[in-house]
């Protein structure tokens, strides 16, 4: 993505809301939106990792969003949306995660260089899973870096060790 | 010529090439027993043959030479040059051997010691050379020391230099069948100084150039002490495809011009082995298809499967990393597969017709369909796993050489009877179980077989007998190691149990609790290490390795008669046979191997240690209880332990008291991976997907212990009971 040619033209970002802000992840790593189902816990693992789920015979993970940025949590529900999305490990492993959100909003057009760097401060997240913040018909959204995101802390892969 | 990238077919390459030392192998030992049969040194031949020829594709220069030195030896052996001794056929096993530590040693690249292969290489030559008296000529030997040690040898090579013209006009299609030209060259040009002028008269217009053929032809001067057959071999794989003139011009001989075109070989089969690929997608799949024939043509001889690689063509990318695991699939069993899944669209089709217009009567229908489902369901699971099953022949051919390479040792004499070779597993249980059996055959031969001497004093056969059977059993595979030997020194276990503490000298036990002792760690009855056993951490790690698998190990044995051990292992790794259990709302699944039995808690019976844990008294056992509910933090359960059922289980040869809520029903459970999508858990061994559609985590008991260990912190000395198979 770094020549000239790449800048101008603009990715697809899907949108979706958290609290009170925006987030926006490549749509290309979204692989599907659904309604919540019931998870199955996984036990001695933080709170922000729901359990996992079958997704057509996959045991897929679900992390709840808010959770993970130390926001309140809320109830799930029928209106509860979880965003699967293909993450990709340091060791270019891919898997497959849901994140629990609290809707999803829109799809935008996002052009390379409309990314600026975000600020060190003022957001509810760490910085480190923030790509940059753009600006989209006169709403910033905060653009992450899902990679960062789920492959930290208790989602971090550690070949061959099992953590108690 | 573009370089091209052979990251593809590398890994075919090592797989064809130690399938190919396998065929030297069993080929060599066969030898041993027919001393002169000449389809058995075709074999190990040919093998060797393939082996250089694929090395060279790679550039892996010290294979070749290795491989070449022995090519050389094996085909004098072929002529009758040599006798066929065991001298001869340990020095080819050993060939064999550091050729698969050089393969693997360039498979995962990494250096290897080249010592071995040196003083191998040196014992080659020197089994060359001996032969001198008997033959005119030793030309090879002397090409190949051309590269290995120049220094020593160069007033050889200025001796005997020669001037060879060589016209080489290759058929236009030459490259679309792999073959380079510019690697021929090359070749030649470590036979000595190469001189190399094309000639392009043959090249049509630009407008008619077709880019896939190759028009040029070639006058090659060589400089060299090889003779004509070392130039001729180096055309060898391509005489069919080009016209080939080599003169000779007089330097120091004066020998008389003579044409060659001398008829080939039925190496000349093997043309297309590891070939080149050319980048064009057509030309991809010819090779590939090429290949297809080669290995059918070399593996007829050893395994009675066909290989197949389909699934190279299909599936290309595959290659492109290495390291991928891939297994060859018979055609009978992809066929199989085939039609199975066409019944299934038909019973689709079927129950879809019914469903278009359903009325009540259709009932009978419905159901009929349904069942027709659940069976093609079953045969197509069942055949989907049998793709991943490989016959145990694989496993066992390993055994003949040990046998043979131990005995030797030992100076003890063995036969090995193989039965039941064609029992197929799972390829993942198979691998796994490799080491397990070589230690159990490796103690058989040391601890169980007695010398000849011994043998003839008790009245038994001079020659022992070591027996490897493997066959089904009840949804399991048995696989049996039984010898004719000494059987278990009971007094000696019973002695090194006393001394380990273990048990007390007046305690009773019964043999078959004395045999457990085997398997404890730091058991060992042997009083002196030996290379082979007796390290005292063999069959606690073969106990452990079988209960990996979800197996058992079972000992037999009688003073005198021998001894036999019995593995029973699971078809395969993907179902298991679960217990449903529930802890509060959720449901957990126990493997059934693990589970001993189940029980109502009688609370006289419970009493706490050291404050911490809670012990339950089972008949002799003081049996740990582990809270479910508390370990994994699971609300609204069942806390009182009388209301709820205890599960006594067995992980690592420690019991442990499962508390759940109630058992649910047993049901065979589809093992899905936990960590493809996150990672592992301790205390879980992975998740299956229930009837609906829920997920429900499968207990690792073993994992368990551990954790419950760590939760109570003073880790609890659990009493060693007496521990059942099963």
């Amino acid at each position: 993505m770094n020549s000239d040619i790449n800048d101008d033209i603009a990715n697809k970002y899907l949108t979706f809301v958290l609290a009170t802000e925006e987030y926006a992840i490549d749509i290309l790593r979204v692989q599907e939106i659904k309604g919540w189902s019931k998870v199955t816990q996984i036990p001695n693992t933080p709170s922000y990792i729901c359990g996992v789920i079958n997704l057509r015979g996959t045991i897929v993970p679900i992390v709840d969003l808010r959770l993970r940025f130390n926001l309140d949590y809320q109830e799930y529900g029928s209106m509860t949306v979880v965003v699967v999305v293909n993450v990709i490990s340091p060791n270019s492993k891919e898997r497959i995660m849901g994140v629990v959100v609290d809707g999803v909003s829109d799809v935008y057009d996002v052009t390379e260089t409309e990314i600026k760097p975000p600020p060190d401060f003022g957001s509810v997240i760490s910085t480190e899973f923030v790509d940059g913040l753009a600006t989209v018909s006169d709403k910033m959204v905060i653009v992450l870096d899902i990679d960062k995101l789920l492959n930290s802390d208790e989602l971090a892969i550690i070949d061959g060790l099992s953590q108690g | 010529m573009t370089t091209i990238d052979l990251t593809q077919v590398r890994g075919l390459f090592f797989e064809e090439s130690f399938e190919n030392l396998d065929v030297m192998e069993s080929s060599l030992l066969d030898l041993e027993i027919e001393t002169f049969n000449e389809e058995l040194i075709n074999n190990i031949f040919r093998a060797a043959h393939s082996i250089k020829g694929g090395a060279g594709i790679f550039h892996l220069d010290d294979i070749v030479t290795f491989a070449h030195n022995a090519e050389t030896l094996l085909d004098e052996v072929r002529e009758g040059k040599h006798d066929i001794n065991q001298v001869l056929i340990d020095l080819l096993l050993r060939v064999g051997d550091i050729l698969r530590i050089m393969l693997t040693a360039s498979k995962d690249e990494v250096e290897y010691d080249t010592q071995e292969m040196q003083i191998c290489q040196e014992a080659l030559k020197k089994a060359l050379i001996e032969s001198v008296e008997n033959i005119e000529e030793i030309p090879t030997v002397e090409s190949e020391s051309v590269e290995e040690s120049v220094e020593n040898f160069v007033e050889d090579i200025e001796q005997t230099s020669k001037e060879w013209h060589i016209e080489f006009k290759p058929e236009l299609p030459i490259l679309k069948t792999g073959n380079d030209p510019i690697n021929l060259f090359r070749e030649l040009q470590e036979l000595g100084e190469l001189e190399i002028i094309a000639n392009t008269d043959a090249m049509p217009d630009f407008a008619d150039l077709e880019p896939q053929l190759c028009y040029l032809s070639w006058n090659l001067v060589l400089n060299t002490t090889a003779d004509r057959a070392d130039i001729e071999e180096v055309f060898e794989w391509i005489i069919d495809e080009c016209e080939l003139n080599i003169t000779e011009s007089v330097l120091e001989n004066s020998e008389p011009k003579v044409e060659s075109q001398e008829e080939s070989e039925p190496v000349l089969e093997i043309i297309e082995e590891t070939p080149e690929v050319e980048t064009s997608a057509t030309e991809e799949k010819t090779t590939v298809s090429e290949d297809t024939t080669y290995t059918e043509k070399v593996t007829i001889s050893e395994d009675t499967t066909e290989p197949v690689h389909e699934e190279d063509v299909v599936n290309k990318q595959l290659h492109t990393q290495s390291g991928t695991n891939s297994i060859r699939v018979g055609i009978d069993k992809i066929d199989n597969l085939i039609n199975i899944v066409g019944e299934l669209v038909i019973t689709q089709s079927m129950l879809d017709q019914i469903g278009e217009n359903f009325a009540h009567s259709d009932i009978i229908h419905l159901r009929d369909g349904l069942s027709q489902l659940e069976r093609n369901t079953r045969e197509l699971q069942e055949n989907v796993m049998r793709i991943r099953m490989l016959p145990i022949s694989v496993s066992f051919n390993r055994f003949p050489r040990l046998v043979h390479d131990l005995s030797t040792q030992l100076g003890k004499k063995v036969e090995l009877i193989l039965s039941g070779e064609h029992t197929e597993l799972d390829k993942t249980v198979l691998e796994k179980m490799s080491d397990p059996l070589v230690h159990l055959v490796r103690n058989s031969l040391d601890h169980g077989i007695e010398s000849p001497e011994q043998r003839k004093q008790v009245g038994k056969p001079e020659v022992g007998q070591l027996h490897l059977n493997a066959f089904h059993q009840s949804g399991n595979i048995v696989i049996q190691i039984s010898d004719d030997g000494a059987g278990f020194d009971v007094e000696r276990i019973r002695a090194k149990a006393v001394q380990k503490g273990w048990i007390t000298q007046e305690e009773k036990i019964t043999e078959e609790q004395l045999y457990e002792f085997i398997f404890q760690p730091g058991f060992s009855t042997s009083e002196e290490v030996s290379d082979l056993s007796g390290r005292g951490v063999g069959m606690d790690v073969v106990r452990r390795n079988i209960r990996a698998l979800g197996g058992s190990i079972e000992v037999k044995s009688e003073t005198g008669k021998g001894s036999k051990f019995s593995i029973r292992l699971p078809l395969t790794l993907a179902i298991l046979d679960g217990q449903l259990v529930r802890v509060g709302n959720d449901i957990f699944v126990l493997p059934l191997l693990s589970i001993m039995e189940s029980l109502r808690v009688q609370t006289k019976l419970v009493n706490s240690f050291t404050g911490t844990v809670e012990i339950y008294k089972l008949r002799d056992d003081y049996i740990p209880i582990l809270r479910l509910y508390k370990l994994f933090d699971i609300e609204n359960t069942t806390t009182k332990l009388e209301q709820g059922l205890l599960v006594i289980a067995e992980g690592d040869g420690q019991k442990i008291g499962l508390f759940v809520d109630e058992l649910l029903s047993q049901q065979q459970i589809v093992i899905k991976n936990l960590e493809n999508n996150y990672k592992k858990v301790q205390g879980v061994s992975g998740a299956t997907i229930l009837g609906d559609g829920n997920v429900a985590l499968i207990l690792d008991i073993t994992g368990l212990i551990q954790l419950f260990r760590n939760q109570t912190k003073s880790p609890p000395h659990l009493p060693l009971g007496t521990i059942r198979y099963e």
